[in-house]
C-alpha cells in the first residue's frame, strides 16, 4: 500500500515497514520517528546506521546482536526506542521487521 | 585407493541416530567406517519433558539406552568431544584422542543457558524458577507442581531461537488443564510472557492459539526482551523496565548450540553453525554437513524437521562422496502437533516460505488430522508421536504418506507464497 511520509508516496506493508530501501532517506526516517513519539538524535542514527549496514549484509538483526555490536548496549538501545526497540528502529531505518525465526 | 575412509558423526541425539541408521545401509566395510560420537549413554525423548511435570508421561517413558539405536555396523564412542579442527578433518575427544574424517557430520544439537540472563540460576532456581527444557529440570517441576497451591503462574521465552517453539504454549494449555483437573484453577492466573509482539511468529497460526489462549484465561504479555529475574522480589524485569511478579517462573532460557562450537571456531554468536538451508552442507567446509538444532537454518528445531532433513541429507552424503551436485531441496518442511490441554491438541505443517493454515492431513480433503484446529483425533496423533519416535523416527524408516519436502495439498492457502 502506499503512505504519505514526509510529503512523498511511500510503499509500506500493512504494518508500516518499507517495502522498497531505495525511498528511504533521512527525512522519511525522521518522519515515520515522530509517529513514534521519537525524536532521532546522534545517537539515534548511529544505531539506524549500524542496522542498515547490517541488513545490506545479509546479517540476521536480534537485540542481542545490537546489545554486542558495541554501537548501544541493550539498556541503551531501549531508552533510544522504548518499547519493542529493533521493531522501531528498524521501520525508521526503512528496512524490514525482523523475522524472530520460527 | 583400498584405504577405508570415515565418516564421523557428532552427537548421538535424534539427529545423529537418524543418520546412523540411514547411512549404514548406504556405506560399508571395507570401503567406508561410520562412527558416531555422544558423550551420553542415555537417549532422551525430548517431547516428553513437555508431559513429565504434568504426571503424563514417567522417566522410564523417555530415557532409553543409546546402544538400543545404533546400528552394530556403525562404531559408538562414548566421550565429550572436545573440538573439531575442520582444516586437518579431525575430531578431539575430551580424553586427548584424535579421530581424522573424510566427512564429518555435525548433530550436537542445542542446550538450555539460563546463565545468559542475570539472576536466571541464583537462589530460587528450581526453587520457584524452573525449566521444563532439560529431564532434570522437568522432573524438578513435576515434584514442585505436585505440591503447589496456586498462585501466579508465569510461563516465559527468553529469546528466540528456541527448540520446538510451541512448546511454551503447550505448556501454559496443558497447566491450565492440569489446574481444572485438581480443582484449584481458580487459584491459579496463568499469564504467559514472549520476546514476541503475539503467541507465535506466524500470522494464521498467531490467530488461532491467541484465542485459545483467550478461552483458556491466560493473559498474554508480549515484547518482552528479559534483563534479569529478581529473586528477592520475584519478578521478571525486561530492558524498557516492565515488570512481571511471579509465584511460580517455568522459563525457556537461551537456546544455544554446544560450546564445542565456539572452541572450534565453527559457530555463531549462539554456537550455531552456519549451513545451507537448502543443502545442508556447511558454508565454510565442503566435507562438513550439519542437521537437527545445531544448524543456523531459519527452520524450527524440532525433530519432525531433523527427520526430514536426514532423508534429505543421506541423499546428498552419497552425492558428495560420488562427487555430484548436491540436491538443495530442504524446505524447511516442520509438522507439529500443539497440545491444547482437555485432551485435545491441534497440527501444524508449514515451511521456509508457507505459513501454517487450515486444512487436512496427511490426506487431501480427508485427514484424519486436522491442520490448524483443536481435535482429539490430534491429541491421539501427539501421543502416538512417541511410539513414532522410538520405533520409527530413530531407526530412520519412512513414515507412510508424508513426505520430507510439505504438500501444499488439502491446505486452505489465500495467497501462494506467504511470510
Ligand atoms: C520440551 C521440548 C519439547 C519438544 N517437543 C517436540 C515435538 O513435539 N516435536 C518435535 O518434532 N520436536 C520436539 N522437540 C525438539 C526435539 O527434541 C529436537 O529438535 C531434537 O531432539 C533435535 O535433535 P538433535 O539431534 O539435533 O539434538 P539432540 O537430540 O539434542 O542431540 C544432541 C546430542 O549431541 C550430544 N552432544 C552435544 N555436545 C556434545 C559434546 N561436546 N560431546 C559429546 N556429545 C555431545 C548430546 O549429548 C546429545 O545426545 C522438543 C524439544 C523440547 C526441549
Amino acid at each position: 500500500m502506499e503512505k504519505m511520509i514526509a510529503g512523498k508516496p511511500i510503499t509500506v506493508n500493512e504494518e508500516g515497514y518499507l517495502t522498497n530501501f531505495n525511498q528511504w532517506d533521512e527525512k522519511i526516517g525522521e518522519a515515520i520517528a515522530a509517529e513514534a513519539n521519537i525524536s532521532l538524535t546522534p545517537r539515534h542514527w548511529d544505531v539506524i546506521k549500524y542496522l542498515q549496514t547490517e541488513e545490506k549484509n545479509q546479517v540476521p538483526l536480534s537485540i542481542r546482536r545490537v546489545g554486542k555490536s558495541g554501537v548501544v548496549d541493550i539498556k541503551e538501545f531501549y531508552s533510544l526506542f522504548p518499547n519493542a526497540p529493533l521493531k522501531t528502529a528498524t521501520k525508521i531505518a526503512g528496512i524490514p521487521k525482523p523475522a524472530s525465526c520460527i | 585407493m583400498n584405504q577405508m575412509k570415515h565418516i564421523i558423526i557428532l552427537g548421538a541425539g535424534t539427529a545423529g541416530t537418524m543418520m546412523a541408521n540411514h547411512l549404514h545401509h548406504h556405506l560399508h566395510q571395507p570401503e567406508w567406517k561410520i562412527t558416531i560420537i555422544d558423550e551420553r549413554e542415555k537417549h532422551y525423548y525430548q517431547p516428553g519433558y513437555l508431559f513429565l511435570p504434568f504426571g503424563i508421561y514417567e522417566p522410564e517413558d523417555i530415557v532409553k539406552n543409546i546402544t538400543d539405536f545404533i546400528p552394530k555396523d556403525v562404531e559408538l564412542v562414548q566421550q565429550k568431544i572436545n573440538r573439531v579442527i575442520p582444516d586437518q578433518r579431525m575430531v578431539q575427544l575430551a580424553n586427548g584422542e584424535g579421530l581424522d574424517y573424510d566427512i564429518l557430520i555435525v548433530a550436537t544439537g542445542a542446550k538450555i543457558a539460563p546463565e545468559e540472563v542475570t539472576g536466571m540460576k541464583g537462589p530460587e532456581w528450581q526453587k520457584s524458577v524452573f525449566d521444563f527444557y532439560t529431564f532434570e529440570g522437568a522432573l524438578a517441576l513435576r515434584n514442585k507442581l505436585r505440591e503447589w497451591t496456586g498462585g501466579k503462574l508465569v510461563v516465559h521465552i527468553t529469546e528466540m531461537p528456541i527448540k520446538c517453539p510451541v512448546a511454551p504454549l503447550e505448556f501454559a494449555f496443558l497447566a491450565d488443564s492440569f489446574f481444572h483437573e485438581k480443582n484449584m484453577r481458580d487459584k491459579v492466573q496463568i499469564t504467559y510472557v514472549t520476546p514476541l509482539s503475539g503467541a507465535f511468529t506466524k500470522p494464521k497460526a498467531t490467530a488461532t492459539l491467541e484465542h485459545l489462549l483467550d478461552e483458556k484465561g491466560i493473559t498474554i504479555e508480549g515484547d518482552f526482551a528479559i534483563e534479569q529475574v529478581d529473586n528477592e522480589n520475584k519478578k521478571i524485569i525486561d530492558y524498557g523496565g516492565r515488570e512481571i511478579p511471579f509465584d511460580l517462573l517455568v522459563t525457556v532460557p537461551t537456546n544455544k548450540g554446544d560450546e564445542l562450537m565456539a572452541r572450534s571456531g565453527m559457530g555463531d554468536d549462539l554456537n550455531y553453525v552456519p549451513t545451507h538451508k537448502a543443502t545442508l552442507q556447511s558454508k565454510n567446509w565442503n566435507n562438513v554437513f550439519v542437521l537437527g538444532d545445531a544448524s543456523n537454518i531459519p527452520a524450527s528445531k524440532a525433530g519432525s524437521v531433523a527427520h526430514f532433513e536426514a532423508e534429505i541429507l543421506t541423499e546428498n552424503i552419497l552425492r558428495f562422496i560420488k562427487g555430484e551436485p548436491l540436491k538443495e531441496e530442504f524446505d524447511g518442511h516442520a509438522n507439529c502437533f500443539v497440545e491444547t490441554g482437555h485432551g485435545k491438541a491441534l497440527l501444524i505443517d508449514f515451511n521456509y516460505t508457507h505459513e501454517p493454515v487450515e486444512g487436512t492431513f496427511p490426506f487431501p480433503g480427508l485427514g484424519p488430522l486436522r491442520l490448524l484446529k483443536e481435535s482429539k483425533m490430534n491429541h491421539w496423533g501427539k501421543l502416538a508421536f512417541k511410539w513414532i519416535y522410538w520405533n520409527m523416527l530413530l531407526k530412520g524408516r519412512h513414515i507412510p504418506f508424508v513426505s520430507a519436502t510439505m504438500s501444499e495439498k488439502g491446505k486452505h492457502y489465500t495467497e501462494t507464497v506467504s511470510q
